[in-house]
């Protein structure tokens, strides 16, 4: 019996063992042996964060080459260093990839929906109700804190996700399982390069930004005490925080959706407490930039928009070089702002960041006059930035208009800025109604000069900043309403003695929307005064593009600046891309740092791949339906002052800065006032017993 | 109408899981996931179907003429883990997208109980080889039947609040347990 039982189950085994041995023969499959190295040195976590159904096909994908050595998301360098040796490939630098919860990358979440089970954050909102609900905007349930296998996400302090970058291994799984797809695995480079979207959740104060700073964002962080990623966060859209937060006119707060509850929230000055924090730490955050790929792309104009890009193409790998026409880089913000809005120390010490990433300057050199593009090419730049900015004045076209005693409103400040005699007599007339033409006022009352802004409609039509005419009103400068110069009036010696004026009424409101200014015959009157100072809009110094005989490559819009295309700013040449007010006019220094980002990215495009793409549909305007006013459930909060550093007698006899920053307390209270649009946004039709009033869009428990 | 008999018993009466208790192990590790359920539950109706029959062939032709009753369990592990060896070289081959849909679950089964416990059931209740298919076929169904229903109801348990105490696998044993006394109700309706 035992002889037969041993018979019968080795004749089992052996009939199995037949078999599969036939079958292992005639059912071969062939598999690269290198299938199973690669697979010996992933990470063996099966996350899928590869893309890949596990390791295993992972290492399939490698050695098909569907996949680089980088495949593992979560291995990091080591990792790609060990398949890339497999592989025989030369592994140089892997950037890290991170999760970005900011409602950016894809299709409104309506769209993409796709039901996965009653373990998705949207079942949970279906079956369970919120408060937290809007088009685009977390809904704040923390799927994917459940998702993520390296404990990497947590939910903030007011119900939202929040990353740690150094525990994100960019695996995918919180994507994978984020039904509003407010979550996007990024690099650095794609963060520089994005442009905004109408696809992407932007907040209102986003939409409006020149620079496309991710401004909810860095204002989370700020809240968070994250100072040094609310600077990083900043610094992937501009690289002149500490500049910007000084002299930016903050459109954004224009379009704040809290200004529909109390006050906007004061988005700059939070941003010039992080970038004060930094300089006032006494050591500078580390700015990551891509390995020099020794391509040179040539910079012409030291102004924002020169320094933007820049500053750009040095962080994604290019070695740019700096062409400026003055002794020193600012443009406008150091020839053109006033020492006590922007102190020259302060913009020092920041253009000094940005050279010590590694580019070359040269200044007191002038594009036209030392070089030109051509020269350029010979030096071997394969790309060229024309950023020269709008220097050239526009002139009042009234008789004596040259004497003695008118100058241009940047040419006072150019002179104050460089330390050089202004000329400037006792009593000022400035002609104007914008920012410069307050600038060029407060300057002078600062040179014990008694001043007249004389401006040719009311004071609701000045194009300059309420807070700057106030200021100005505050410090002694006079205003003469709808007046318009009709004659400057000279003594013998050419000299400025009298401004002859005509009274102005409005008529019907012109192309701008505001309401064209009339004289009014007969109403000519004299002003007593010893200097002019112009401020009525200024134009780019285009003739530098031409060469001897008249002849230019590049083409001048009818506002005489230069044409480019208004999304990749690539020129008639298409190694050469403009911004700032080069391009657009006088405008914004925020805008003129934007462009500088748009170009580089362009440049990097272009000189990658010879295309530039244009992602559609890039977000031009605000987007209506993100403009409602209807905000409900919000505690009116108080908005801290902002803290003056000069007294008002100090003010008018001294250049030193007259606002200052806020503190660390101020700045928290004022970031707690954000509403997180687009993150967590609000039910219109709230449950009221299931609020919890005491910080907005929280859930009661 | 004895087939229909059958079915409705494997299914719901003699339920693999819930009324034989077998196949423990995988009923709770793999049913956090509906979708990772329903994968196991078809690969289990798969294989429990060819082993079945091979092991009714194996007991009817080789181990009952030979008086080997006894060596039941050791020569149905030993065919079920070279049927499930060769099945899978025959899915690589043959049909890889199914292969590799089925991923890890294959290996699993090898040493999965219900499978077994189905293809002994079929010997004990003396079944005929048509029987022997159509039972195991059934009651391969049954555990898909309660994998899925318990992926779905932990899946619902996930974003309950839960104490935690009773976190994962202990309420999922409790959820089972609960299950199985549901289909108690079905007890007596068919043999």
């Amino acid at each position: 019996m035992i002889v037969t039982s041993v018979l019968i189950l080795f004749g089992i085994g052996l009939v199995a063992a037949v078999i599969l041995a036939v079958a292992s023969k005639v059912l071969y499959v062939y598999e690269d042996p290198r299938i199973a190295e690669v697979e010996s040195v992933l990470a063996g976590a099966n996350c899928g964060g590869c893309g890949f159904p596990g390791c295993a096909a992972a290492a399939q994908g490698v050695v098909a080459g569907k996949a680089g050595a980088n495949v593992c998301v979560i291995g990091g360098t080591e990792v790609a260093q060990n398949v890339a040796a497999i592989m025989g490939l030369e592994f140089s630098v892997m950037e890290k990839e991170i999760a970005f919860v900011d409602c950016t990358g894809g299709i409104r979440a309506e769209a993409i929906y796709r039901y996965e089970g009653v373990n998705d954050c949207r079942a949970q909102h279906m079956l369970y109700k919120g408060s937290k609900m809007c088009p685009e905007g977390c809904l704040g349930f923390g799927t994917c804190v459940d998702a993520c296998q390296f404990g990497a996400i947590e939910m903030g302090p007011y119900g939202y996700p929040v990353v740690n970058p150094d525990l994100c291994t960019a695996c995918g799984g919180c994507v994978q399982v984020c039904p509003r797809g407010v979550i996007t695995i990024w690099g650095r480079t794609a963060r520089i390069q994005h442009l905004n979207m109408v696809t992407d959740c932007l907040a209102p104060c986003r939409q409006r930004c020149p620079g496309q700073i991710n401004i909810p964002r860095y204002i989370e962080q700020v809240s968070r005490g994250d100072y040094a990623g609310a600077l990083e966060t900043i610094r992937e859209r501009i690289p002149m925080p500490l500049s910007i937060g000084r002299v930016c006119p903050h459109p954004c707060e224009e379009a704040c959706r809290r200004q529909h509850v109390d006050e906007s929230i004061g988005i700059n000055m939070i941003k010039r407490f992080a970038a004060d924090w930094e300089m006032n730490s006494g050591k500078r955050l580390p700015i990551p930039c891509a390995p020099e790929n020794g391509r040179k792309v040539a910079v012409v104009g030291g102004g924002p928009a020169g320094i933007s890009c820049a500053y750009f193409l040095r962080r994604l790998g290019y070695s740019p070089t700096i062409f400026e026409s003055m002794p020193a880089l600012g443009g406008q913000l150091r020839y053109g702002i006033p020492e006590y809005r922007l102190p020259k120390a302060i913009l020092d010490w920041e253009i000094e960041g940005i050279l010590a990433l590694g580019m070359d300057v040269r200044t007191e050199t002038q594009f036209g006059r030392d070089f030109t593009l051509e020269d350029l090419t010979d030096q071997g730049f394969e790309a060229v930035f024309l950023g020269i900015g709008a220097w050239k004045n526009a002139s009042l076209r009234i008789e004596n208009e040259d004497a003695e005693g008118v100058l241009t409103g940047t040419e006072l400040l150019t002179r104050v800025g460089i330390g050089v005699d202004t000329g400037i007599g006792t009593k000022v007339v400035v002609i104007g109604g914008g920012n410069t033409a307050i600038d060029a006022s407060r300057t002078s009352v600062r040179l014990g000069t008694d001043v007249t802004l004389m401006y040719r409609r009311t004071r609701t039509e000045m194009p300059a900043n309420e807070e700057e005419i106030i200021g100005a009103e505050e410090e002694g400068v006079k205003y003469q309403f709808l007046a318009a110069p009709k004659r400057i009036l000279v003594d013998d010696a050419g000299r400025v003695t009298h401004l002859e004026y005509i009274r102005m009424e409005l008529g019907e409101p012109d192309q701008s929307g505001r309401r064209r200014p009339e004289p009014v015959e007969g109403s000519e009157a004299l002003l007593e005064c010893d200097t002019i100072l112009t401020a009525i809009g200024q134009k780019p110094e285009l003739d530098c593009l031409y060469d001897e005989n008249g002849a230019c490559q590049l083409d001048e819009t009818r506002w005489r600046t230069l044409d480019a295309h208004p999304d990749t700013l690539q020129t008639a040449l298409p190694h050469v891309f403009t911004g700032g007010d080069m391009y657009t006019g006088p405008s914004l220094v925020i805008t003129a740092l934007g462009q500088g980002r748009k170009a580089a990215r362009s440049i990097n495009q272009f000189l990658t791949s010879g295309m530039i793409s244009v992602p559609e549909p890039l977000q031009r305007d605000l987007i209506p339906y993100t403009m409602f006013k209807d905000v409900e459930n919000v505690n009116p909060k108080k908005k801290p002052p902002m803290p003056q550093l000069c007294s008002m007698e100090d003010r008018t006899c001294t250049f030193n800065e007259v606002e200052g920053t806020l503190s660390e307390e101020e700045v928290k209270q004022e970031a707690c006032r954000c509403m997180r649009c687009g993150l967590t946004c609000y039910n219109r039709n709230p449950e009221p017993d299931r609020l919890d009033f005491s910080e907005p869009g929280v859930k009661k428990d | 109408m004895d087939y229909f008999v059958l079915i409705i018993a494997a299914i719901f009466v003699n339920n693999i899981v819930l009324a034989q208790y077998l196949g423990n192990c995988p009923f709770i590790g793999t049913s956090k996931e509906s979708g990772v359920a329903m994968g196991m539950g078809f690969a289990v109706v798969f294989v429990a179907v060819m082993a079945a029959a091979i092991t009714w062939c194996v007991q009817k032709y080789l181990l009952t003429p030979n008086d080997l009753g006894y060596l039941q369990t050791i020569a149905f592990i030993l065919v079920i883990a070279a049927l499930v060896q060769f099945v899978e070289m025959f899915l690589k081959k043959v049909i890889p997208p199914l292969y590799k849909s089925l991923g890890i679950f294959l290996p699993l089964i090898t040493t999965n109980c219900a499978v077994l416990g189905i293809a002994i059931i079929c010997q004990r209740e003396e079944y005929s080889l048509m029987e022997t298919v159509i039972f195991s076929l059934a009651s391969g169904a049954g555990f898909m039947l309660a994998l899925v229903v318990l992926a779905t109801i932990r899946e619902r348990l996930e974003i309950s609040r839960v104490p935690v105490s009773l976190r994962g696998t202990p309420l999922a044993l409790i959820m089972a347990g609960l299950m199985s006394l549901a289909f108690f109700a079905f007890k007596g309706m068919a043999s």
